[in-house]
């Protein structure tokens, strides 16, 4: 399957996937795709692979500071988030 | 192998944003999305050639490290700045992978040039939308701000042309045009638009992960990066829904005509004061409460959660929180914010589930919310908010505005029910007001 491929049928799964999802959680939602947004990581992780100077290898660190501020920031407000909107009885366990 | 690991991957993200249909699963949603995410950094790692493991290490750990402690501290009320900052440092790792991959000549300059253009676009214009959250003013009226920004844009586009074809010193020019571009064009967005600007960055943030993806050859960041393209593209779809307003009318148009047509001899308010709204709630049967920006820039959900609680328990009152989808600065703020006060969510509602019982409640506590009850939108045609939904407050038998002044909305239109025989204003600090209701209704 080609990529062209692979992005279509995603852009349907990701419409139908968001559209279930209720707007009383759109802000968790947000910081949710805030926090993935970060597997752009992976990215620089595979073109350090490939540089030609070192100087790129800095602009890749850099890359994946923010990336990592990204995920770790995003997955900690998420969770402070749906923290607060959990059954309040099984919120004890 | 790896093929598995990578369908376990995105198959976990799916799954992650599946759980936010219901409150229920969204926490475990929440859990599957960190799992897949440390086993695709841990496989990173692993692939990564060892000479370049010890200072990517130290960037995540560093990274990791101020993340935490900017959500750590960061205050529920001002959750859309950091989901702002966030959008745009997402931006900014994708514009910079690419900007290394342009000395490879194994990619199409053009894909990059688009990376490039998207990631600090996002970047720049997400540090606009931040600083506007934080409240700074505007150093040069709006129309002279889209005047510089429209030149910029076609310098920009001149310089891309050129970096295009020669790259090198050209593309550093061209990245420095396109950072200024993001910040003038998001500067002069109003307030009130937040939520479709912080959404449409948001999606942003994805597309340009896909556009990483496709110029590496991975299938994960596609497929990954198209669920936040999407979830940022119809969040904005239903934002600008909610307000029956397009985009380009958000980004282009100048700045909204105020209309004025009531008659100064019928602009008599009726100002109640803090005794007036807590003996009027304390007989009613039925109190639906109506947050919006105000709430949130006073911080007063916890004095909000107190009275409706004494009004439950105390009164025995029917209450009710109606939501509109614009109210706040992101979508779905004032769900966050009532949920942090610990408010049961099946009291909370969307505007459609709960517009009609405004005819059955006796008073509409409005705090902090103006243009999405302005009843305007419904009369008057030419009104800017026109046939913008609304919550349909003059419904109710009694009408409890708080507001600092009288000053109009972000809209700039006046709104006819601070006028209206059943409203009584309540002027000052949301928060303030609410302590007062609260003190009276305990004595």
């Amino acid at each position: 399957m080609c990529l062209l491929d692979i992005f279509i049928l995603s852009c349907f799964i990701g419409y139908f996937a968001i559209w279930s999802v209720t707007p009383v959680l759109h802000s968790p939602l947000m910081s949710v795709t805030n926090a993935i947004s970060g597997i752009v990581i992976i990215g620089a992780f595979q073109a350090l692979n490939n540089i030609h100077a070192q100087n790129e290898a800095y602009l890749l660190y850099a890359a994946i500071f923010f990336a990592s501020v990204n995920i770790f920031g995003g997955f900690y407000v998420s969770a402070r988030m749906l923290n607060m909107f959990k059954p309040k009885d099984k919120q004890d366990d | 192998m790896i093929k598995t690991l990578i369908a376990l991957i995105y198959s976990m993200f799916i799954f992650a944003i599946n759980g936010l249909s219901t409150p229920y699963k969204a926490y475990r949603g929440n859990i599957y999305a960190i799992v897949a995410m440390s086993i695709a950094i841990l496989w990173g790692l692993f692939e990564l050639n060892p000479q370049y493991l010890v200072p990517s290490i130290i960037a995540l750990i560093t990274g990791a490290l101020t993340g935490i402690i900017a959500a750590h501290k960061i205050s529920m009320p001002n959750l859309p700045q950091m989901i702002a900052l966030l959008n745009g440092l997402g931006g900014l790792a994708a514009g910079l992978i690419g900007l290394t991959e342009t000395t490879n000549t194994d990619y199409h300059p053009l894909l990059l040039l688009f990376i490039i253009s998207i990631g600090f676009i996002t970047f720049t214009g997400s540090i606009a939308a931040f600083l506007k959250l934080a409240g700074i003013r505007l150093f040069a009226d709006k129309d002279t701000l889209q005047t510089i920004s429209l030149i910029i844009l076609i310098l920009t586009i001149i310089s891309g042309f050129y970096a295009y074809h020669n790259g090198g010193e050209y593309l550093w020019g061209f990245i420095a045009l396109l950072c200024l571009w993001g910040l003038l064009f998001i500067l002069p967005v109003g307030g009130a638009d937040m939520p479709i600007i912080i959404s449409i960055l948001n999606s942003f943030s994805g597309w340009s992960t896909v556009l990483v993806g496709f110029s590496l050859n991975n299938t994960l960041l596609i497929i990954v990066g198209t669920l936040i393209g999407a979830s940022g593209t119809i969040l904005s779809y239903i934002m600008t829904k909610a307000m029956n307003r397009s985009l380009r009318k958000i980004i282009f148009s100048p700045p909204l005509a105020i209309t004025d047509d009531i008659p100064d001899k019928n602009k008599t308010i009726h100002q109640g004061s803090p005794q007036d709204a807590a003996f009027l709630m304390e007989n009613a049967n039925k109190v639906i409460i109506v947050p919006g920006f105000g709430m949130a820039a006073a911080g007063a959900q916890h004095e909000l959660a107190n009275m409706a609680k004494i009004l439950k328990t105390k009164y025995n009152v029917e209450v009710k929180f109606a939501i509109h989808p614009v109210a706040g600065r992101l979508p779905g703020h004032m769900n966050v914010l009532l949920a942090e006060a610990d408010i049961n969510p099946d009291d909370v509602f969307e505007l459609k589930d709960i517009n009609q019982e405004f005819q059955t409640a006796d008073v509409a506590y409005v705090i902090g919310a103006n243009d999405t009850t302005n009843p305007l939108a419904k009369a008057k045609t030419d009104s800017p908010i026109y046939q913008m939904p609304i919550l349909e407050v003059e419904q109710a038998k009694k009408v409890l505005f708080v507001k600092r002044s009288l000053a109009t909305g972000y809209s700039g239109i006046d709104n006819p029910l601070f006028y209206a025989n059943n409203t009584l204003m309540l002027l000052g600090d949301a928060k303030e007001v609410t302590k007062q209701i609260v003190a009276n209704l305990e004595e």
